[in-house]
């Protein structure tokens, strides 16, 4: 249990610090390369809580797509980060007193579960035993027969996600030329080959 | 929950290797390295020259919708794992539920297609 | 049919399912026939959200489905039922606009139907989870939506304030949501209910503010309302028809339900919360009106001022306090949508105007138009007869009955100086000189007003029965 603290410590640790790194870089590009080491310790922290599907589903989807994705964003700004950075000193003040209530109220809601330790015992779905399940197959057995609904939600929502995305950014230019690959197949002598009778001496 | 961890100590011990093996890189050069530095030295090669400006560049919008597009996509199939590890015990109503989200999502697969969002120009 | 029987949970959401399968139909039309097909997706539009609301209030049965996170009860069904009025309102208006280059495309209506179906999901959520599923299917619609005409900077900068303020606000529900979740073990919201009704911990407490914040976002209720305005001025006008309707009658059902459902035990906690977002509400919808030259902008605090009375209402914490709310969004929904459809109409040849200067004389060119906008206006000052007074005087009602009196009196106050803006539109259309008159209105438009402008002159004559609909609907919850 005592190595098992300690990997939480660090992990936590190191998620912290690049989170504060990620607001803190000058470079965007370096706050994205944050992002990914936070990502990558939020997974640890998954592992060590047991939920490993969900780990590596985390460095799947966040660090293979979502972070490449955030890259690309910051690559398209174009915005000159060192001018957009003069403005923090003065609005550090204000983020401070955010950031310090924050804490408080963390410290308090923290507090709060360390007196009443039982509350990890209320939970609704017990999580099997991993001994006999593996993770991956407990979220299987639930999530789409009990949680048909919210799974299909989810679906509804990529779809949303996937119309929204088409229909900002999605713009045909008109002045290139396509292929059409189905009328190219699709030509044959008869219609690609036509015969003229030149005269002598006229040319066409 | 120990065992669970404990499968994955060689992921750690490979981590922890190319972690050291890494920072000796890094940490070897500055220990070890001769180095006499001057101007001459530390300017651009002979027909080279200093950059002009910064090297990033406006990216095209495009690439944005190919990636997002492909996140929609990579979520679908993240979705597909735990529904084939529990495959055999799901029954019909677990098959037909999975198919009826990969059919939301081929709906929106064949308006995108539709639509041109995956020709390049 | 047996409750609990896979055809008897999906008779309960027949009418969102006729949604979703219609939206994907749509699309498809849309995608096989191209950008032409526009207007007539607008008229399908509106054929399919109405035939949901005939068969909401004609066939699909009430219950509690799909694992306790979907319920449909007489709340429910009058809630949903103003959504897809406002919907079905929203997409008819917009049909004169669907022509119109930049914006009309046939992904509007789609996204319209797609954002209503989130917000039935929103309004039926018996649990975080489908709660959370609903709200963010609504926000992505909503959006893209915003910045749909997206040529024009002013309608990008709205959608990308609208969204980047609508993740942060997700983010605060999320984590009010997890820390409920952490302190009670239940995301449904009976069980929460359950674990609440003993003693309240301090995270439990943190929790229900967080939700409170996240949701007062989306009712855009003070101190969270700073999107409102600029998203209202930037998105395209039918778009903010749109908004200024349907969603925000969803989120103030969905702060009912989890209020008055999830939290009913730790009233005397969330009840503080409400009167301050109350009072805070009223006061800015009150005051930061009165400068507003645009016409929209100004829609936006008065959007802003009614949450606030609404409110007032959800914080007295009785049955006469919801069927108080119920009451303000029915005619809210209506004043609405009839301001509105006159806020379309102002259009010359050159496109759409939104200065308040614009409306000026307008009692001598489009007398017919001025009449309804007076009474619409005087309606949202809250002058008696009119139906805007009625939904005050039933939240502040409640409001005393339960004493809180500063609350009641704040709000009559806050009354008085918001009617001296709509007040200034009354005068600017009859008595300052005319300028030139707009385009001739769109029958749609026409039909919408009418509708508006008769229900708000004669709301007495119906008042009895809809303040019976929404007794009925508030007795849900007690």
């Amino acid at each position: 249990m005592n190595v098992v603290g300690l990997f939480f410590y660090l992990f936590s640790a190191i998620c912290v610090a690049s989170a504060f790194m990620v607001i803190a870089s000058r470079n965007p590009v370096h706050s994205v390369l944050f992002l990914i080491l936070a990502f990558f310790n939020a997974a640890g922290l998954f592992m060590l809580m047991g939920a490993e599907f969900l780990a590596l589903i985390l460095i799947v989807v966040y660090v293979g797509a979502v972070a490449v994705l955030f890259l690309f964003v910051v690559m398209m700004l174009d915005v000159d980060f060192a001018e957009l950075r003069q403005g923090v000193l003065q609005y550090l003040p204000i983020g401070g007193v955010i950031g310090i209530v924050l804490l408080v109220e963390l410290v308090l809601v923290l507090g709060g579960l360390s007196i009443t330790p039982e509350g990890a015992d209320l939970v609704v779905q017990p999580i099997p035993d991993m001994a006999e399940t593996s993770n991956i197959q407990a979220i299987g057995d639930l999530l789409y027969t009990k949680y048909v609904f919210f799974f299909q939600m989810a679906g509804l929502i990529l779809l949303v996600a996937m119309i929204g995305a088409i229909v900002l950014t999605l713009s045909h230019r008109s002045d290139v030329k396509r292929q059409n690959t189905a009328t190219q197949i699709g030509r044959d002598p008869a219609t690609a080959v036509t015969l003229h009778d030149v005269k002598p001496g006229e040319g066409i | 929950m120990e065992e669970l961890l404990l499968s994955y100590l060689p992921v750690l011990i490979f981590m922890g290797v190319a972690l050291g093996i890494g920072i000796a890189l890094l940490v070897a050069p500055f220990i070890i390295a001769y180095r006499a530095p001057d101007d001459e030295k530390l300017s651009a090669y002979e027909c080279g020259f200093n950059a002009f400006d910064d090297a990033r560049m406006k990216f095209d919008v495009r690439f944005y919708l190919v990636a997002i597009l492909f996140i929609i996509f990579d979520l679908e199939v993240a979705f597909l794992f735990p529904w084939a590890v529990s495959f055999g015990s799901l029954g019909w109503f677990g098959f037909w539920s999975m198919m009826i989200f990969l059919g939301v999502l081929t709906v929106g697969f064949i308006y995108e297609w539709k639509k041109g969002a995956l020709e390049w120009d | 049919m047996e409750p609990g029987t896979i055809t008897f949970n999906l008779a309960v959401a027949i009418p969102e399912l006729m949604l979703a399968v219609g939206a994907m139909v749509l699309l498809m039309i849309g995608a096989f026939t191209g950008e032409k097909s526009a207007r007539s997706m607008h008229v399908i539009a509106v054929a399919l959200i109405a035939a949901a609301a005939a068969v909401l209030v004609y066939t699909a049965p009430e219950g509690v489905v799909f694992s306790d996170a979907f319920v449909s009860d007489r709340f429910a069904r009058l809630m949903k039922l103003l959504v897809l009025g406002g919907s079905t309102f929203a997409i008819a208006m917009s049909y004169g606009f669907a022509r119109h280059a930049s914006y009309g495309r046939f992904e509007y209506p789609i996204l319209v139907v797609l954002a209503t179906l989130g917000m039935m999901v929103m309004i039926s959520a018996d649990d975080l989870i489908a709660l959370y599923l609903g709200l963010e299917m609504q926000a992505l619609a909503l959006y893209v939506a915003a910045a749909i005409n997206r040529d024009s900077l002013r309608a990008s900068e709205a959608g990308l304030k609208y969204f980047v303020l609508g993740a942060l606000s997700s983010g605060m529900l999320l984590y009010g949501m997890s820390l409920i979740y952490g302190f009670t073990g239940h995301t449904n919201f009976a069980g929460i209910a359950e674990a609440m009704a003993a003693e309240r911990q301090l995270g439990e407490i943190f929790g229900i503010v967080f939700m409170l914040a996240g949701i007062a976002f989306k009712v855009s209720a003070a101190p969270f309302h700073m999107w409102t305005p600029d998203v209202y001025e930037g998105a395209p006008t039918p778009v903010t028809a749109f908004f200024a309707a349907a969603p925000k009658v969803a989120a103030m059902a969905m702060m009912i339900r989890v209020t008055y459902g999830a939290f009913e035990h730790a009233a005397a906690d969330w009840q503080q919360i409400i009167a301050f977002l109350a009072i805070a509400s009223m006061l800015l919808g009150a005051f930061a009106a009165i400068g507003q030259t645009n016409i929209k902008r100004l829609m936006a605090y008065s959007s802003i001022g009614h949450m606030g009375f609404a409110l007032v209402g959800l914080a007295a914490g009785t049955q006469t306090g919801v069927s108080g709310v119920i009451i303000y969004l029915i005619i809210y929904l209506i004043m609405t949508l009839g301001t509105f459809a006159c806020i379309l109409a102002m259009r010359r040849e050159d496109g759409l105007v939104e200065d308040i200067s614009e409306l000026s004389g307008l009692s001598r060119t489009h007398p017919m138009m001025a009449l309804m906008l007076t009474a619409l206006m005087f309606s949202l000052a809250g002058i008696p007869p009119l139906a805007g007074f009625w939904a005050k005087y039933f939240v502040f009602l409640a409001a005393v009955q339960a004493e809180l009196y500063v609350l009641a009196v704040i709000g009559v106050l806050a009354s008085v100086v918001g009617a001296f803006y709509y007040l200034r539109i009354v005068k600017i259309m009859w008595f300052d000189e005319p300028e030139s008159g707009f385009v001739p209105m769109a029958s749609e438009l026409r039909l919408v007003l009418g509708v508006s402008g008769v229900f708000t002159i004669f709301y007495v004559v119906v008042a009895g029965p809809v303040s019976s609909i929404a007794t009925g609907a508030a007795r849900t919850f007690f």
